[in-house]
């Protein structure tokens, strides 16, 4: 009984620790399933499927990834630290020119932001987003016009985003994102001074020693290097596969394959109400 | 084959071999076990660090020119506008170096100088309000969406640096990484930014 009771108390408090780390997961956010996630249903089918075209046209064209997302409530935070989480959730934009944006517009709050990659920013201001909000979105939005004012916000957006005098000069400047290739770097190298290590070990053995002692060496060790090349292109064929087929890649975009390229935003953009 | 043993010098070879083989195992052993970990943390950490202070600046930046347009509208709130340009100047003045980031004091001075100058900003722009025909200026709303942009900016930039110290400070706190921290590197715990009440959110604005 005595010994019961410490145990009993330590599984609680085991317990509550990941009781805790599980309820302090913040925000949830919506997923993923399209160039156009509307959960706060406000968009009609017409004007989406037109939205719809234009989008993947601009991003067939520039690889600019823009999303539009509505959402029902903003889960206690401001439309700021949503949009900006939200879009780092995402990782909408390429990895390297973080190209990526965002219109979110929250109905019930009243509140819309343009949410601006790192890559897009010299191209979409601030300035810029704040003129597009209040001129373009929130009139239409006055007038309950949603599917319209989404629609103009992203007229007004990719002709921003095309019509920029300096494009090419912009994709030129993009602020690459510089995480993790080193590790990937290192581990290379280490690998490669461990063969080359392991390959002039065998080689001195090879060459060095001489006679009957020698040639048995060589047996053995030959018998067991052998098996080398053999372990790694079994563990390369069927473990990349494997991997591959029941991966995250296919099972991460379930809705026809669109997803965000790992982009990231720092804050850029604009907000509004109407 | 251990009945015939091999001759002398072959031994020694590869006694040799066998020693390089087990140093470049330990290295790989320990960078497996996360020794590199507290390095790269903390340039991830320091990174945000410079982030957080290119945005201040960025900040301190855009304050003439609206303390011009403002100027230029509003001339009679000279008493707002000077403690906008003493709280921007006292925050300039603040010395940044390598060690802000590990030394509490200078950290505070740096936190509590930004901090006034966000209060004067907000000073200004509340006077601001009163004055239409400024509020209708194009100049002065430009300039007032970038100054917007700015502080979200700041926003990000800052819980940023708090999320990258927190998991450096924790990685030199708790093993296996307070081993290498105190063994290896001697890393110093970082300072974050205290978690004044919605200091994650920009401060809200109304024009």
């Amino acid at each position: 009984m005595i010994a019961v009771r410490p145990l009993r108390i330590w599984l609680a408090m085991v317990l509550a620790c990941y009781a805790t780390a599980l309820f302090a997961a913040e925000l949830k956010f919506p997923a993923l399933t399209g160039r156009i996630v509307d959960g706060a249903s406000i968009i009609s089918a017409d004007a989406r499927a037109k939205i719809e075209v234009k989008l993947a046209a601009h991003e067939a064209k520039t690889s600019d990834q823009v999303v539009v997302v509505t959402f029902p409530s903003l889960q206690d935070t401001t439309i700021e630290d949503f949009g900006n989480r939200l879009f780092r959730h995402w990782q909408l934009g390429d990895k390297v020119k973080n190209n990526g944006l965002l219109l979110l517009v929250a109905p019930n709050e009243r509140k819309i932001r343009i949410e601006v990659g790192y890559g897009l920013e010299g191209a979409m201001t601030d300035a810029l987003s704040r003129v597009i909000i209040s001129t373009a979105i929130a009139p239409r939005f006055k007038a309950g016009d949603f599917g319209g004012g989404v629609e103009a916000g992203i007229d007004a957006i990719l002709a921003t985003l095309t019509g920029d005098a300096e494009e090419w000069q912009r994709r030129a400047k993009v602020r690459p994102d510089d995480t993790s290739g080193e590790e990937v770097v290192i581990a290379v190298i280490m690998m490669a001074i461990f063969l080359f290590v392991i390959v002039s070990f065998l080689r001195s053995l090879n060459q060095g020693p001489s006679g009957r002692s020698g040639q048995r060496w060589h047996r053995t060790r030959s018998g067991n290097w052998v098996i080398l090349p053999d372990v790694s292109s079994g563990w390369g064929g069927s473990g990349w596969s494997s991997g591959n087929s029941g991966g995250g890649w296919s099972g991460g975009s379930s809705g026809g394959g669109f997803s965000g390229g790992g982009g990231s935003s720092g804050g850029g953009g604009a907000s509004g109400d109407w | 084959m251990s009945a015939t043993a091999p001759s002398l010098p072959q031994t020694a070879m590869s006694c040799h071999i066998l020693r390089i083989l087990a140093l470049f195992g330990l290295a790989t052993i320990l960078a497996g076990c996360g020794v590199n970990n507290v390095p790269t943390l903390e340039e991830k950490a320091k990174a945000a660090w410079s982030e957080v202070q290119n945005q201040y600046q960025r900040r301190a930046d855009l304050i003439p020119n609206l303390v011009e347009t403002v100027k230029g509208f509003a001339q009679q709130e000279r008493e707002v506008l000077t403690s906008v340009i003493e709280a921007r100047a006292k925050a300039s003045q603040v010395k940044v170096d390598a060690s802000t980031v590990t030394d509490p004091a200078k950290f505070r001075e740096y936190q509590e100088a930004q901090n006034a100058l966000t209060g004067a900003l907000g000073r200004l722009l509340v006077t601001v309000e009163r004055y239409p025909e400024l509020k209708s200026n194009a100049n002065f709303l430009a300039l007032q969406s970038q100054l917007e942009g700015t502080e979200n900016r700041i926003a990000v930039a800052r819980r940023d640096y708090i999320e990258g110290v927190r998991v450096f400070n924790t990685e030199i706190r708790t093993f296996p990484g307070v081993i290498w921290a105190k063994l290896f590197w001697g890393a110093k715990a970082m300072e974050s930014f205290g978690a004044t009440a919605g200091a994650d959110r920009p401060p809200a604005i109304k024009f």
